[in-house]
């Protein structure tokens, strides 16, 4: 049996850390270490930080946007342009496309895509809440910024069915060479749908 | 353990940060899973999408263990696939259907079917078509085969226009009029005495027969849910065969 070289406190931080995205049992260990070394500047704070975000954090009611009230500061700004709402599969690519600033939208996040090998299905998806929206009437456009993959744009497909009756536009994303891309190193599909897509010069 | 073949990819199951199990169906060793190191990566994400042809090396230390999945893309038909829905419902609906067949078990017909009707899903009138025959094909090899060559009844081989929900074989229209309200009915191109395209009608029929017989000897028995791309692919590819000139 290998020897306890901490208490058990530090043993549970460095098992909780090991459980965050891009941390290890070693990576969590040197930042349990860290913590503990800088514990009244780092380790209270953070502690505190993460309580009162337990305390208030909550996903929005409207939008499935995760933020410390509901209604989400996004869904209630009113210098946004509520008639578009940008679909987006995560909260992360919520976070990418505010980043990006390119516009200045409402969103609705659906919480995953269709996947049966996931055992994901539409009852799963908020795509209830999008359809009710989208039914109240103020909205003009419905922009899908799903993911390129087939799981992506077979969700963007189901949505797209779901609001057919509805008098609204429905765009996707475009398809093609990404930025400081080099066309040698695209895939035949992403090169043939960027020829498809191609603009006037 | 090792060999290598080429595959169809059929799906991808997130393991870990950058990794992936992928599942591929091949000619030789049926549907087969494996690890894909780095599967989550940039340059291996197209890759993996399902519907892209591809060539694996799968190794592993035992014969029953996961093992790991080196692969290099031959065909890449997802992005040819993303640009209709047809297509999109089309390839999860077969994907589903194949994780119906237990793993690693041979159905090369099912392999070439998939192949050819990946190929032809760009045409929603005629994949619809594929599609059924594709839906047969699986309830004969998990084996629940229907016989619709000639009538139980009769014995005749012409004029079969029902299909007994009992005995999954064609009846024909004499034999079966008495019944016919508790009969499916027998598309023309799926009988004997084939047309060269079946209208959205017939579509219709094609579809409730084949969903008829997965639900019962398929999906009810085993407590799970049709896939609703089906759904999709069925409303898309009727659509289609309606709009056809």
């Amino acid at each position: 049996m290998a020897k306890r070289i901490t208490g058990p406190e530090i043993e549970k931080l460095i098992q909780l850390l090991a459980k965050v995205p891009g941390l290890g049992p070693r990576s969590a260990r040197r930042a349990a270490l860290h913590l503990v070394k800088k514990k009244d500047q780092l380790l209270g704070p953070l502690g505190k930080a993460m309580g009162e975000a337990y305390d208030k954090v909550r996903i929005c009611s409207c939008c499935g946007n995760i933020d410390t009230a509901d209604p989400c500061a996004i869904c209630t700004d009113e210098r946004r342009d509520h008639g578009v709402i940008i679909v987006v599969e995560d909260v992360s690519d919520l976070w990418a496309l505010e980043r990006a600033g390119a516009m200045n939208a409402a969103y609705h996040v659906l919480g995953g895509t269709l996947s049966p090998l996931d055992g994901v299905g539409p009852d799963d998806l908020n795509v209830k809440g999008l359809v009710s929206r989208v039914a109240e009437g103020r909205v003009r456009e419905v922009i899908i910024a799903v993911n390129a993959t087939v799981e992506g744009q077979t969700t963007a497909h189901y949505i797209t069915d779901q609001l057919s009756g509805f008098e609204v536009k429905i765009t996707r994303l475009a398809h093609g060479v990404p930025v400081g891309g080099e066309l040698d190193y695209l895939d035949e599909g992403t090169l043939s749908a960027a020829l498809r897509a191609r603009t006037a010069f | 353990m090792q060999w290598q073949e080429e595959a169809i990819v059929l799906g991808v199951k997130r393991h870990g940060e950058t990794s992936v199990i992928a599942e591929v169906m091949t000619r030789e060793r049926g549907r087969h899973m494996g690890l894909v190191r780095g599967g989550r990566s940039r340059t291996m994400q197209p890759v993996l999408q399902p519907g892209n042809l591809v060539d694996v090396t799968w190794r592993a230390r035992l014969d029953e263990h996961l093992g790991e999945f080196r692969i290099e893309p031959i065909r890449q038909r997802a992005a040819r696939l993303m640009e209709s829905a047809v297509a999109l419902y089309g390839v999860q609906t077969m994907a589903a259907l194949l994780r119906l067949l237990p793993e690693r078990d041979p159905h090369p017909h099912l392999y070439e079917a998939l192949d050819i009707i990946l190929d032809h899903l760009d045409d929603p009138a005629g994949a619809g078509e594929l599609f059924i025959r594709f839906e047969l094909a699986v309830l004969n090899d998990l084996g629940f085969g229907l016989d619709l060559t000639e009538c139980a009844a009769t014995g005749r081989r012409d004029r079969l226009t029902f299909v007994s929900p009992k005995s999954g074989r064609a009846v024909s229209e004499e034999a079966g009029r008495p019944y016919a309200e508790r009969m499916l009915v027998l598309p023309a191109f799926l009988g004997p005495e084939r047309q060269e395209t079946a209208s959205p009608e017939e579509l219709e029929a094609a579809f409730r027969l084949t969903g008829f017989f997965l639900h019962r000897h398929v999906y009810d028995p085993r407590g799970i849910e049709m896939p609703s791309a089906r759904e999709g692919f069925r409303e898309a590819a009727i659509k289609a065969a309606r709009e056809r000139p």
